[in-house]
């Protein structure tokens, strides 16, 4: 790598890696907190039970911490295509940048044109309107994901294009939409963000109902979080599964680093790496525990499937196998962990200790930010995995960079690396503030928001399982 | 139609918009320190509250566009302007995350310091970038070919300090408009004051530019640009005459609309001089552009999307117009 404060290269690749690793946080809890507070004042307007609408301003004061975060890291990232890839950039504009023009007209508007009436229409707008500002704030979200998810896949696994003196043109722009791992790492994203949000949100009651807080709003909030996280987390091992079939066929190196696996197998399947040790520099793995046939089983769906081994890659071509490999396994563990916890939940829930369980409870306030981690060592995975291309296969990093001096991106990269620290330790401070000052419960409810046949928030109970 | 001058005008379009728009918001963030107390400052605050990130979406639009219909812009003017750009966007970080971290703090000071630094900082870099623009940036095989400093010289000095007073009129306008009181007799002084000095830095600014990018000259004074360009001088003199004349009379909506008026000449001025270059002193817009298939697509999605999104962004100012008041949105209920 030789000296890194003079390659500006390598110091675009950290600066682009530290803003995207700060900026995803945010938009995870975004998407999916949206989803969740659509879904509750879809509660409120039709049960018409008070407790959903405490529940809705509670999360939203979370929800707009974070969304103000979250947009201005995202800023830094539209650019730095340009300040930092510019050659990329140029290169690829007539098939990547549509994408990213395409986002910012029809997601980031939606989000940005009805927040405000999100977080403070409540006396200016109808109920019904107020929903619906909710719920285009949750699909602008989900919005902006499929296009920058379209964006990076394209990266991935190009498509719709045809190369000439080193640019590409667009030949077919479904094609380049719809490449081959979009529609699936597009609903790994998302789904990432459902269950982030909603171990965040379990995490958090959990936590105020050991303290023995407020026990029927959290009892809701938590029931709500752990119903939804029920239909998300069995999809997202399905997803997952169907992600590394895409890998396989379309990124063989990439694949063959997330499993350690070197050699090609020509008698019999390859075997699966529980644990291992690669090896770069050896080009084998110095410890490993293996399942017989486990991966030619798992991506090819028969014993003894072929499956490239890295050795079939020049080493100047090959993804750092150690970095993938422990990712990957760490983010499938959660995954898993994740599974475990709902199947645990539904037991305890049809013997009626669903909120009675302090064990359980502890778990879910344990667990509750390995959403967020499982999401940065997923994105690790596929980034590093793409390695060393820009465009897979066709266009190195090293071509990719802008012409501009090492010194500008230590410049930049100083001062994010300054900021964010502070911005993140007051995000914390203020979300732990808002948290710790708990549910409003008597500010009285707008009267253009109060829907005819209201429950008072004594009123109603939970299938009468909390109590 | 000609799809590069369809998109060029489509761009321009937006660089106003956010210019204008953003512009409020950045102007009531360098009066910020100006507001007597905590109540003023929480009145000044949430005059943009509602609207600012609908605001500041039209840079991310812009950038997206530039991006898809320009590529050699958006690649050639981020490396050449990479420290003025990046430092702006620092400003904007700080300056958009004190909304919601200021409500709920209890020691207000710092994120007050935080909002105005923020803006200052966003605005002394932006009008960096413009004059590292108006400069002239060097490029070779469709590339930035030049240094890391270029973009810095006492023209493009000027034009960032120029654009202080610029916003800070333009703040003080909204706030004539959407307070009353003590912040509003306030923002009357000050949308003064401003545009006095908005109307010294333009006359600089005019004599100026000409030396600075002799270009300009043979394109203002030459057939056919001769023809027209006199009405941008004119329309930001009639501004200006609005401006002081609505100020004096207590007029609220008046002198906002002379701002932007002032704005305006200037924007115009500056773009029929550049035209038909997209980076001065030599790529041309067409060069510049992505293929025709691109901009058909993009194009395509502009024409649908945008009617709605101004359609939906108009409601959003709709439902949030009138004086703020005092019991304000992040305290109370709202």
């Amino acid at each position: 790598m030789g000296d890194i404060f003079s390659d500006p290269v390598s110091l675009s690749r950290l600066q682009f890696a530290v803003t995207t690793m700060f900026h995803i946080l945010f938009p995870v809890l975004t998407i999916g907190l949206a989803v969740y507070l659509a879904v509750v004042e879809f509660l409120w307007l039709t049960k018409k039970e008070e407790i959903y609408y405490r529940m809705y301003r509670f999360w939203v004061k979370i929800f707009a911490i974070n969304f103000g975060v979250g947009v201005v890291s995202g800023i830094l990232l539209e650019f730095q295509f340009g300040t930092n890839f510019s050659r990329f950039s140029q290169a690829a504009a007539n098939v990547f940048s549509p994408l990213l023009a395409y986002e910012g007209m029809t997601a980031f508007f939606l989000e940005a044109g009805f927040l405000g009436i999100m977080l403070f229409g409540w006396k200016r707008v109808p109920k019904g309107v107020h929903f619906l500002a909710t719920c285009l704030v949750a699909f602008g979200g989900v919005l902006s994901a499929f296009w920058i998810m379209a964006a990076n896949s394209w990266m991935q696994t190009p498509a719709g294009y045809r190369l000439a003196e080193g640019k590409f043109f667009v030949t077919d722009f479904a094609a380049a939409i719809f490449n081959p791992s979009f529609p699936v790492r597009l609903s790994h994203m998302v789904i990432a963000s459902f269950e982030a949000a909603m171990f965040a949100i379990a995490g958090i009651s959990a936590y105020f109902l050991l303290k023995g807080r407020e026990p029927r709003f959290y009892r809701r909030s938590l029931g709500v979080a752990l119903i939804l996280a029920a239909f998300f987390v069995p999809l997202q091992v399905l997803i997952g599964d169907l992600n590394g079939l895409v890998v396989f066929r379309h990124q063989p190196a990439k694949l063959a680093g997330m499993e350690a696996h070197w050699e090609t197998n020509v008698k019999g399947g390859a075997p699966f790496a529980v644990v291992a040790w690669p090896s770069m520099k050896e080009e084998r793995n110095l410890f490993e525990l293996t399942i017989p046939n486990g991966l030619s089983l798992l991506v090819t769906r028969s014993l003894d499937g072929r499956v490239e081994g890295l050795k079939e890659f020049p080493p100047e071509n090959r993804p750092n196998s150690l970095i993938l490999f422990w990712t990957f396994r760490v983010m499938v563990a959660i995954g898993f962990l994740f599974l475990l916890v709902m199947l645990l939940a539904g037991y305890l829930w049809r013997r009626g200790r669903l909120f009675k369980s302090r064990a359980f409870l502890r778990t879910l306030v344990l667990i509750q930010p390995l959403g967020f981690v499982a999401t940065e060592l997923g994105w690790i995975t596929t980034e590093m995995g793409r390695q060393p291309w820009l465009v897979y296969g066709l266009m190195r990093v090293s071509e990719g960079i802008s012409p501009i001096p090492a010194g500008n991106v230590l410049w930049s990269l100083a001062l994010f690396l300054l900021i964010f620290p502070v911005l993140l330790a007051s995000y914390f401070y203020y979300v732990f503030k808002t948290l710790g000052g708990g549910p409003d419960l008597k500010t009285p409810i707008p009267p253009i928001q109060r829907p005819a046949g209201m429950l008072a928030l004594t009123g109603g109970g939970w299938k009468g399982r909390e109590s | 139609m000609d799809l590069v001058l369809v998109w060029a005008a489509l761009v321009a379009l937006a660089m106003i918009l956010y210019i204008l728009l953003d512009g409020i918001s950045l102007g009531v963030g360098l009066l910020f320190q100006t507001g007597a107390g905590e109540q003023e400052r929480n009145l000044m605050m949430e005059s943009i509250a509602p609207v600012w990130d609908a605001n500041q979406t039209w840079l991310v639009f812009g950038g997206g566009a530039i991006f898809a219909a320009f590529p050699v812009v958006y690649g050639v003017l981020s490396s050449a302007l990479y420290l003025p750009l990046m430092t702006f966007i620092v400003g904007l970080i700080f300056r958009g995350v004190t909304f919601e971290f200021r409500a709920h703090s209890t020691r207000k000071r710092l994120w007050n310091q935080a909002f105005f630094f923020g803006s200052l900082v966003a605005v002394l870099s932006q009008g960096l970038t413009l004059g590292g623009v108006l400069t002239g940036i060097k490029v070779s095989g469709g590339h930035f070919a030049g240094g890391a400093f270029d973009w810095l010289n006492p023209f493009s000095v000027m034009v960032g300090v120029a654009l202080v007073p610029g916003y800070t009129m333009l703040g003080a306008s909204y706030l004539i408009l959407k307070t009353a009181g003590p912040v509003q007799e306030k923002a009357r002084r000050q949308a003064f004051w401003s545009g006095t000095a908005v109307l010294g830095f333009m006359a600089v600014v005019t004599v100026w530019t000409p030396f600075h990018y002799p270009l300009v000259w043979t394109n203002w004074f030459s057939a056919p640009r001769i023809y027209f360009v006199w009405m941008f001088p004119l329309l930001g003199l009639v501004s200006a005459f609005l401006l002081v004349k609505s100020l004096k009379k207590g007029r609220e909506l008046m002198p906002l609309l002379s701002s932007i008026g002032l704005f305006l000449s200037g924007y115009f001025g500056l773009a029929t001089s550049m035209y038909p270059y997209a980076i001065p002193p030599a790529v041309t817009l067409s060069e510049a552009a992505a293929q025709p298939e691109t901009l058909r697509f993009t194009l395509w999605g502009a024409a649908i999307v945008l009617p709605i999104v101004l359609a939906y962004i108009i409601y959003s100012y709709s439902v949030f117009r009138g004086k703020v008041t005092e019991e304000g949105y992040y305290e109370s209920g709202n």
